[in-house]
């Protein structure tokens, strides 16, 4: 069953006189707790395609599917509704709340998203922070933590509201290739304790070997390059 | 709302010295104002009850066209018996009333038997012009400011006379009048005082007992000129006298039921009232300032605030946080800084009046020695704290509407 399902999608930007298309009529679909990597060199359309994914951005024309919603017709009141609901997000620069200890930017949604009580938050909180590998770390700021451990929490932030799914900007790009493994993998465990679908861009030939299913972006196009086991 | 002003109380902390410096010009502001305030305030109404409690009293009753004419003092101004009688039922049945004195004023001449020049007398009965009065003795400087103010027989010379005519305590003087039927009249008198000046009307006025006032003008009946007003509580001087010019305007009545007399406030009579307007301009300029510093300061701090965390806000946008929720939040920041500010700003204004109670300020008004001790009105700290608070909010708005209108792709983006 397909949680992501697009049709010509097309993506273009304005810069001064001239149209710069980012995606050129894009079909995809993507299903349920896959695991699936979108790959591409830089400036490709590989972030264009998450944030229209992720509903921060509208596509120019196309249709987009997210769990049976058609993203791009939402609102932004609703579209942040969905977002909160529905979608977790891990950045490149792990982009932490810095006055926030761990434990506090994994509670973040919980609190000013869906507004569940403290009891529930704690209770969610700190199991997601256990399976991350982060609760002897809760208490300390992002300024304190390596940046594997604060990709540890920003993976713990995105899945603590147990979305159906999670899209990752290049999560390695900032890491060594040891902890840029140890997310990935960490990243495929979560799928298989929560069922949550992961999608994440990267240009790294190694790391989009982890995928299961590999989407290649050039040119704005994107093609299906094929399933490992 | 409590976890959104936590995160905004954080997010304060997260730039200390900027937020401490931010609150500390409001600090500065809110002390400013509250100590001009609460000084101002005090040095009124020490001046204006030194003004009311030794000249004019709070209120004044008289015959209409009476203010036109107040420098020639023309006899056909006096309030007849039968208008004073229905102003005194009047005056009697307000309770808010603490006394009142009532005045028979002439233009007289004053001779010291070698010399003559030109008075002004107010005939006065000494206990009610005491009790409406009550500083008008201290402005005696010779022959003793305790007993009776003036008794039949004495007067109470202004000092400017005393001194141009050689005058002194004691000495004999005669007061000549002209009455309303045109007859001149003359009596002797004993100099009982020398009364200090003040500005004003009446400030510089001679006092007899008003026996000899209506005497000297061969009243048959008595009439009166002025009658001054003493309030129990000052601060009800516009309700109160709203409720007398209301009664007197409907049972003090001429032939043709037009009303007879006119009321004035101490403000309508005393050029001081002046000074006391300028005194409220001056506040509200001050105000003013203290406004602008909060806007300026706390707007100035929130812009930097929204452009020093585009990328925070484009994650916090990104995790689903709705719009109005991100404005909440930098609006909670404004408010929290104005509120810090604003609250030093008070307790340091409070620990300074106390200090001024400690060591008074002093100063010289004629030949009273008056002491400045500032009071702050808890009505004044609560608008000063409300404002402070307004306008940080007010000017924290425009940063957190951008903030909250921000695209999250573009914000992401933001290195």
């Amino acid at each position: 069953m397909s949680l992501i399902h697009a049709t010509d999608i097309k993506k273009h930007y304005r810069v001064g006189e001239i149209d710069v298309p980012a995606l050129k009529g894009v079909d995809f679909e993507i299903d349920t707790s896959a695991f699936v990597a979108i790959v591409g060199p830089s400036g490709s359309g590989k972030s264009t395609l998450l944030n229209l994914i992720g509903c921060l951005d509208h596509p120019s024309s196309g249709t987009l599917l997210v769990n049976e919603v058609e993203v791009s017709k939402l609102s932004r009141a609703d579209a942040a509704d969905f977002r909160g609901e529905h979608l977790g997000f891990v950045f490149q620069d792990f982009n932490l709340v810095p006055v926030l200890t761990a434990y506090e930017n994994v509670e973040y949604p919980l609190l000013m998203v869906r507004g569940w009580s403290a009891d529930k938050r704690h209770e969610r909180v700190m199991k997601i922070l256990d399976a991350v590998g982060m609760k002897e770390q809760a208490h300390k700021r992002p300024d304190q933590l390596s940046g594997g451990q604060k990709q540890r929490v920003a993976v713990a932030r995105a899945l603590v509201g147990e979305p159906k799914l999670v899209l990752a900007d290049e999560p390695t790009a900032n890491l060594d290739h040891d902890t840029a493994y140890r997310i990935l993998n960490l990243m495929k465990k979560m799928r298989d304790d929560f069922g949550t679908t992961f999608v994440f861009s990267t240009h790294d030939p190694k790391i989009m070997s982890e995928a299961e299913v590999t989407f290649i972006l050039e040119d704005g196009k994107l093609s299906r390059q094929g399933e490992n086991a | 709302m409590i976890a959104t002003l936590k995160l905004s109380a954080r997010n304060l902390l997260r730039y200390r010295r900027r937020t401490l410096l931010t609150a500390l010009l409001i600090t500065l502001g809110v002390v400013a104002l509250l100590l001009f305030v609460s000084t101002a305030s005090t040095f009124r109404n020490v001046m204006v009850g030194s003004i009311t409690d030794s000249m004019l009293g709070h209120l004044q009753i008289h015959r209409k066209g009476y203010t036109s004419a107040i420098d020639n003092l023309p006899l056909n101004l006096n309030l007849g018996a039968g208008a004073l009688t229905k102003v005194d039922k009047i005056l009697k049945a307000e309770p808010a009333i603490a006394a009142y004195s009532t005045r028979v004023k002439i233009g007289a001449m004053f001779s010291n038997f070698a010399e003559t020049t030109s008075i002004r007398l107010n005939g006065v009965d000494p206990v009610a012009e005491d009790a409406t009065v009550p500083a008008l003795r201290k402005r005696i400087l010779d022959g003793g400011q305790t007993g009776s103010l003036v008794e039949p027989g004495q007067v109470l010379i202004p000092q400017l006379i005393a001194k141009g005519m050689k005058v002194k305590v004691g000495d004999a003087i005669v007061l000549v009048v002209t009455n309303a039927s045109g007859s001149v009249n003359a009596k002797n008198f004993t100099v009982r005082g020398v009364l200090d000046s003040v500005t004003g009307p009446g400030g510089r006025d001679g006092y007899i007992n008003i026996q000899d006032a209506r005497e000297l003008l061969r009243m048959d009946k008595p009439e009166a000129m002025e009658i001054a007003i003493r309030l129990k509580d000052f601060d009800q001087l516009e309700t109160v006298s709203a409720r007398i010019q209301d009664r007197l305007n409907t049972e003090v009545l001429n032939k043709d039921d037009k009303p007879v007399t006119e009321l004035h406030l101490w403000s309508d009579l005393s050029p001081f009232a002046t000074i006391v307007k300028m005194i409220g301009l001056m506040t509200t300029f001050i105000r003013i300032m203290l406004i602008s510093i909060v806007l300026v300061s706390v707007m100035n701090v929130m812009l930097m605030a929204v452009y020093e965390r585009i990328r925070e806000i484009g994650t916090l946008a990104a995790i689903g946080t709705r719009p109005g929720k991100i404005m909440g939040l930098f609006l909670g920041e404004g408010l929290l800084l104005g509120l810090a500010g604003a609250a030093a700003g008070i307790a340091i204004s409070y620990g300074l009046v106390v200090l001024f109670h400690a060591w008074p300020i002093n100063f010289t008004y004629g030949r009273n020695e008056l002491s400045l001790v500032p009071e702050l009105a808890a009505s004044e700290v609560l608008i000063v704290l409300g404002m402070a608070v307004l306008v940080s909010a007010l000017a924290s708005l425009q940063p957190a509407w951008r903030a909250a209108n921000m695209d999250p792709v573009t914000a992401l983006r933001h290195v």
